[in-house]
């Protein structure tokens, strides 16, 4: 019997995740032996280590290496991915402990969980092989059910938890399948290696097995990236979860769904693109419409920021249709600046809600900008954004995505996307109404903002501002990293 | 002898599946399902994958079984609770059917497609678990070690969801 000749492996490309790791394991020692209820600090930690880590990854820029025999890879396109999971991450940690302390929740497993979200996000976007792709989503997706339902006290909170784990659950199933099927078609779980097996079948369309393995695996990432028709899920575990995961739940793991999918379909299944491109046309048109219209008659805020980040995932899978590298591109560009405009927003409605989650419908921003002119002018620079006007990065992001889609053909795709966005811009202006024309119900106090929030909050309406005026800047930044193949 | 014995593997598979969804008290569901993965487990060895099978038994049969079986006798659920939905079933029949059908479909094209895959000799003389345990240091040494990762999590998980005080 001889021995086993392990391969050399280069750490170089899961560093970041190692990194993380460490850092979650570490708090989540502190967390046991520190005394102390309140354990706002380790967020301070965290959110730190969260930086350091980004500007170890960004770093990385421009150096491609692919290690542990083709498991994993360090790209741009990675690495562009990393740093918007870091981002949304530590964006919301800024976020959590003003709202964990007014739920009154012992939160110090909180921070460990959201580190451990992003390495199985970091794993999605850099894995080249689909069991490293499924089980990064697998860690992605255990965490996010415990976050979603982390305040115990509060039953929306488990409802949501438990409706994401037995729906999340079943999904997983979907996709587990359809990689299944795939590597009994082409006999390799390389992304790479697929690809080179597709090249040499004759007609890889009319392999069913490898198109239900694809159809499986596009099932599976839809439901991650919530778009309809597999978005139930979504307002319900958007409305119960703790407002500063769902404000992750929106940005993180969708684009961490963008990054799998365009990995898998873009390089694996080029033989195929005709077919999945206009199975991403259906879908993209369903998600947007749906998602829109369903907003059109929320009231409570968290649902309706739900409805509309399914409609967003709608414009997104636009210029994933699209498949060019317009198009890509301009889904790598979107994601970043959506974690911006949305975790912005939601920062807004945690601090308009009050304990137990109540306050939280449209109507009480009925005159919040006389109390607070510069945080509502702060809010509807976010609704501005996410309704796509310029000169915001919503509006640039949206001009991106469907120049890619014209570019390649889809100029109905295009049109019916800015239908959409012309919808959308009802229920955007609807909170800005309320917020500069209603006078207020009842006088009440207006929550603080604490340093946390409104760092958060100058770093969202930064970057929503930043990425509209001078986009050129971070679009050349997209466009390289959209370089595949 | 091979199709006789796959054959009646296969109507004790088939039954004990029913079994699972038909009996009303939850203990005999669970016990007719440790039976199914039995079958399953003779699958795995028809197809001379002696490690799978003996890993189906051990994991699914031994492990997750036990597991649930101890639920359901620590929760105690009553037979009457369970309360019969005749339109869900009528649905879920539908459903089912579809995609059984789905599923021969796919399975009789892609063989039609397919050339039959030659066995792996080599892979049969060294021994499935020698050859696993290989690939597993070697080739899927990265996803082997992320698994460390998602039980960490999910142990975390537990404790954060399951503690009396927090």
């Amino acid at each position: 019997m001889d021995m086993i000749t392990f391969p050399t492996i280069d750490m170089t490309p899961i560093l970041p995740e190692i990194y993380l790791s460490l850092l979650a394991m570490a708090l989540l020692l502190i967390n046991v032996f520190m005394p102390g209820r309140q354990k706002g600090y380790l967020g301070y930690i965290s959110f730190v280590g969260v930086v350091a880590i980004a500007v170890m990854t960004a770093s990385g820029w421009g150096i491609e290496v692919s290690s542990f025999s083709g498991s994993v890879i360090q790209d741009k396109f990675a690495i562009f991915f990393k740093i918007i999971f870091l981002l949304s991450a530590g964006l919301s940690i800024l976020l959590s402990d003003q709202y964990m302390e007014r739920e009154g929740c012992n939160h110090g497993e909180l921070y460990p969980l959201i580190l451990f979200t992003v390495v199985g996000m970091m794993l999605m976007a850099c894995g080249t092989d689909l069991m490293t792709i499924f089980l990064g989503l697998e860690v992605m997706s255990v965490s996010l059910y415990i976050l979603a339902g982390f305040n115990r006290a509060n039953i929306k909170s488990n409802e949501s938890g438990l409706k994401y784990f037995l729906l999340g659950a079943f999904s997983t199933g979907f996709l587990l399948y359809g990689m299944a099927l795939t590597y009994g078609a082409t006999g390799t779980t390389r992304i790479f290696g697929i690809s080179g097996q597709l090249s040499q079948m004759a007609a890889p369309a009319a392999n069913i097995m490898l198109l239900a393995g694809m159809l499986l695996m596009i099932t599976g990432f839809a439901f991650k990236i919530a778009a309809a028709p597999f978005h139930m899920w979504t307002p319900d575990v958007y409305e119960g979860a703790p407002t500063p995961m769902t404000a992750f739940m929106s940005a993180g793991p969708k684009a961490a769904g963008f990054a799998a999918a365009i990995r898998i379909l873009v390089i694996s299944f080029p033989a195929l693109q005709p077919d999945w491109s206009q199975l991403f046309w259906i879908l993209a048109v369903l998600t947007m419409t749906i998602g829109n219209i369903t907003a059109l008659r929320q009231d409570n805020i968290k649902r309706m920021l739900a409805y509309s980040s399914i409609a967003h995932a709608g414009y997104a899978l636009v210029g994933f249709a699209a498949g060019n590298e317009t198009g890509v591109a301009g889904v790598l560009f979107y994601m970043l600046s959506y974690a911006f405009m949305n975790i912005g927003a939601f920062a807004i409605v945690i601090l308009i809600a009050k304990k137990g989650e109540t306050n939280g419908t449209v109507q009480d921003f009925a005159g919040f900008a006389f109390k607070r002119p510069l945080l509502a002018a702060v809010m509807s620079l976010f609704l501005f954004s996410l309704a796509g006007m310029p000169p915001t990065a919503g509006f640039i992001g949206k001009f991106y995505l469907f120049s890619g889609a014209v570019q390649q053909g889809y100029v109905w795709l295009a049109i019916i996307g800015v239908i959409n966005s012309a919808v959308s811009v009802y229920y955007y202006l609807r909170v800005m109404v309320f917020m500069y024309m209603k006078n207020p119900s009842e006088e009440f106090e207006w929550a603080t903002v604490t340093a946390p929030v409104a760092l958060a909050l100058i770093i969202s309406a930064a970057g929503s501002i930043i990425l509209g005026v001078v986009p050129s800047y971070v679009m050349q930044f997209a466009q390289q990293a959209a370089k595949l193949i | 002898m091979e199709t006789l014995f796959f054959l009646i593997v296969s109507i004790v598979a088939i039954a004990s599946a029913v079994m699972v969804i038909a009996c009303r008290n939850p203990i005999n569901s669970a016990l007719s399902l440790i039976l199914t993965f039995f079958c399953l487990a003779t699958y795995y060895v028809m197809l001379d994958a002696p490690f799978l099978a003996a890993v189906q038994v051990m994991v699914y049969a031994g492990a997750i079984m036990v597991l649930i079986v101890f639920t359901i006798m620590l929760l105690n659920i009553r037979i009457d609770a369970t309360r019969r939905h005749s339109h869900m079933i009528f649905f879920g029949s539908i459903v089912g059917f579809a995609t059984l059908f789905n599923t021969v479909y796919i399975v009789m094209k892609s063989r039609a497609a397919t050339p039959a895959t030659t066995v792996n000799v080599e892979a049969l003389k060294a021994g499935h678990t020698e050859l696993i345990g290989r690939e597993m240091f070697t080739n899927f040494l990265l996803p082997f070690e992320i698994t460390s990762i998602l039980l960490l999590v999910a142990i975390v998980g537990a404790v954060v969801i399951a503690k009396k005080k927090i």
